[in-house]
């Protein structure tokens, strides 16, 4: 916890915020990732980009709390 | 004997062990006093990331979601995925927002998301109808954890409902004692049992049936052998929509479960909650593999029993795994029912306790007082989900369920915009609530299910052309239903304000949208229970 400034008024505005909109969208757009092909280890485009994406959320959201708090 | 003695003992040494930490759990970070809503119903608000990553974790993902979505994904294909993307969006979404639920809460001591609204809009009636619609959605949400162990004690050939009958009377017991500190301590062996299993089922079984290329080709070939339009490993124009509005729909309502935000509201700073939405992933990935094994069960040819769908994935284990490794992957699916069921009762009774009890009945309640009814409601209520599944059709709380999950949609102005804007009128978010109840109902009531030969209340993809549009497209229910909630909402907002209706009292102030652990304003709540 930082300890502030007396009088200083608390926020949780930052413009690191902007990543979270990231993870946010990728997944709901079902044109990046309906398809079979390209496959990877047997798993079809739809399935291991989809994954893929978890990793994209975690990233995001870590470099968030990291940067803002 | 019925050839799966094995798979009994292991499932029922592993269940007495949890049973047996439940009651434990009452002595774990124990407090000086328990009798109060804060040390009972919320664990003394003070886990850390660790424990909060196995809770909500444990309550999330739930034994009803291990098997069904697998199940789904069986018959249905890619649409079943949908789980995966929901639990990739939810944690960035609510990243902010269940910051600022913490600190308000922690403030003002609210328990429950309808204590919250209560004071944000000075409106009783309004907490009312958030309390009830969290109570309504949270209900069948519990008896569905039974039908989680069923599936499972029917793969071991077990009939009859007595085991079921032990099983939550035991539960019923130690969740009494222990309030929230049980099913937080149980999470850890839930989890870590449910993680091991997955882990290997994703290892083994693929190596078993030629490989994950094989298990695709087989899904594929059984979905293009199918004359439905709807399945298939992959999306098509018609369910894409159904697809996207499913996963943040469902993103948005998570937690806006009464349940969800127990765990949330135990934990003990700020920071804890934003360190475990990167780090709950870790079990959106593990739900992306359980989610695939429905294709697996393809590949293996596996065959539910009978007719229930939800027994396929306890009988890909048996069919694949050695018998004393199925009686754990049971045993990890059973305990897993008895997490989510624990904290669903504790946040249902708290609903009750704070909201309807201290507002309607008793106004002068005591700290002890709260605890003891709240303790009594969480019996009542799991006596109540046992009789749901004993005397109704299971697929009636499987209705209801789906149904929550609209419902639960509409409180999303009310709690979640509430958190950021004060601009709604009270009267408006009720107006909007019913509004969008009416046309959530309304929608379930038109979708059919040829496959259950169900006219009403079928799934949750609802038809556009119901509307008049001419395309197959369908979209989430609860999506809809919430647009026509926001809309009334900001019309019946500005005719009140028009009309000069009363705005009713925010006790609430911009700071403590913020406050922090530490901070003077924060009331100390373990040391108000000692002193």
């Amino acid at each position: 916890m930082t300890t502030r400034e007396p009088g200083q008024t608390r926020s949780d505005r930052s413009p690191w915020n902007w990543l979270l909109v990231l993870p946010i969208v990728l997944p709901l757009l079902t044109f990046l990732f309906n398809a079979d092909e390209p496959r990877l280890l047997g798993f079809p485009l739809f399935y291991w980009l989809q994954i893929a994406f978890i990793a994209v959320g975690v990233a995001c959201t870590t470099i968030v709390y990291r940067m803002t708090r | 004997m019925n050839g799966h003695t094995t798979e009994l003992v292991i499932f029922t040494l592993l269940f007495l062990v949890v049973s047996g930490m439940g009651f434990v759990a009452a002595r774990w970070r124990r407090p000086k006093d328990i009798a109060s809503l804060h040390e009972w119903g919320l664990g003394g608000r003070n886990f850390g990331s660790w424990i909060t990553w196995f809770l909500v974790g444990g309550d999330l993902y739930t034994a009803y979601t291990f098997v069904a979505v697998p199940a789904l994904v069986f018959g249905a294909g890619a649409l079943g995925f949908y789980a995966l993307p929901y639990t990739v969006v939810v944690y960035p979404l609510v990243f902010l927002v269940l910051a600022r639920m913490w600190s308000v809460s922690h403030v003002h001591g609210f328990v429950t998301p309808a204590d919250f609204v209560r004071a944000r809009f000075g409106s009783p009636t309004l907490a009312l109808v958030i309390a009830l619609t969290g109570l309504v959605a949270t209900m069948p949400y519990i008896a569905l954890q039974l039908v989680g162990i069923e599936a499972v004690l029917k793969a071991m050939g077990i009939t009859g409902h007595l085991p079921i009958i032990i099983a939550f009377a035991i539960l019923a017991a130690y969740t009494y004692q222990s309030g929230l500190r049980a099913p937080a301590l149980i999470a850890f062996v839930k989890d870590t049992l449910i993680y091991i299993v997955i882990l290997a089922a994703v290892i083994y079984i693929p190596a078993k049936l030629g490989g994950w290329g094989s298990i695709f080709d087989a899904a594929k070939a059984k979905f293009d052998a199918t004359p439905a339009p709807a399945d298939g490993i992959t999306l098509n124009a018609a369910n894409q929509l159904q697809y996207v509005t499913l996963a943040f729909g469902s993103a948005l309502a998570l937690f806006l479960y009464p349940h969800s935000l127990t765990g949330v509201l135990a934990s003990k700073n700020r920071g804890v909650i934003k360190r475990n939405m990167a780090a709950l992933p870790a079990y959106s990935f593990l739900l992306g593999l359980i989610a695939l094994l429905g294709f697996m069960a393809i590949a293996a040819g596996t065959k539910p029993v009978g007719t229930d769908g939800n027994t396929i994935i306890p009988r890909l284990f048996d069919q694949m795994f050695p018998d004393w490794f199925t009686g754990v992957a049971y045993a990890a699916v059973g305990i897993g029912a008895l997490v989510p069921a624990a904290i669903m009762s504790i946040a249902a009774a708290n609903l009750f306790t704070r909201n309807i009890y201290r507002e309607y009945i008793n106004k002068q309640a005591t700290d002890a007082q709260e605890a003891k009814v709240s303790k009594l409601v969480s019996l009542v209520v799991k006596v109540g989900a046992v009789l749901c599944i004993l005397l109704l059709d299971p697929q009636f709380s499987i209705d209801l369920q789906l149904i929550g999950g609209v419902i639960i949609l509409q409180t999303l102005p009310s709690v979640g915009l509430g958190l950021y804007t004060r601009w709604f009128h009270r009267g408006g978010l009720i107006a909007g609530w019913a509004a969008g109840m009416a046309a959530g109902m309304w929608m379930l009531y038109l979708i059919p299910n040829p496959a259950k030969g169900k006219a009403h209340f079928g799934g949750s993809a609802f038809a556009l052309k119901n509307l008049g549009l001419d395309t197959p497209i369908t979209m989430y229910v609860g999506f809809l239903a919430l647009a026509v909630n926001l809309v009334v909402a900001v019309l019946a907002t500005l005719a009140f304000r028009a009309a000069k209706v009363a705005e009713g009292e925010d006790a609430t102030s911009r700071e403590d949208y913020f406050a922090d652990e530490g901070d003077p304003k924060v009331k100390d709540l373990d040391l108000s229970a000692a002193h």
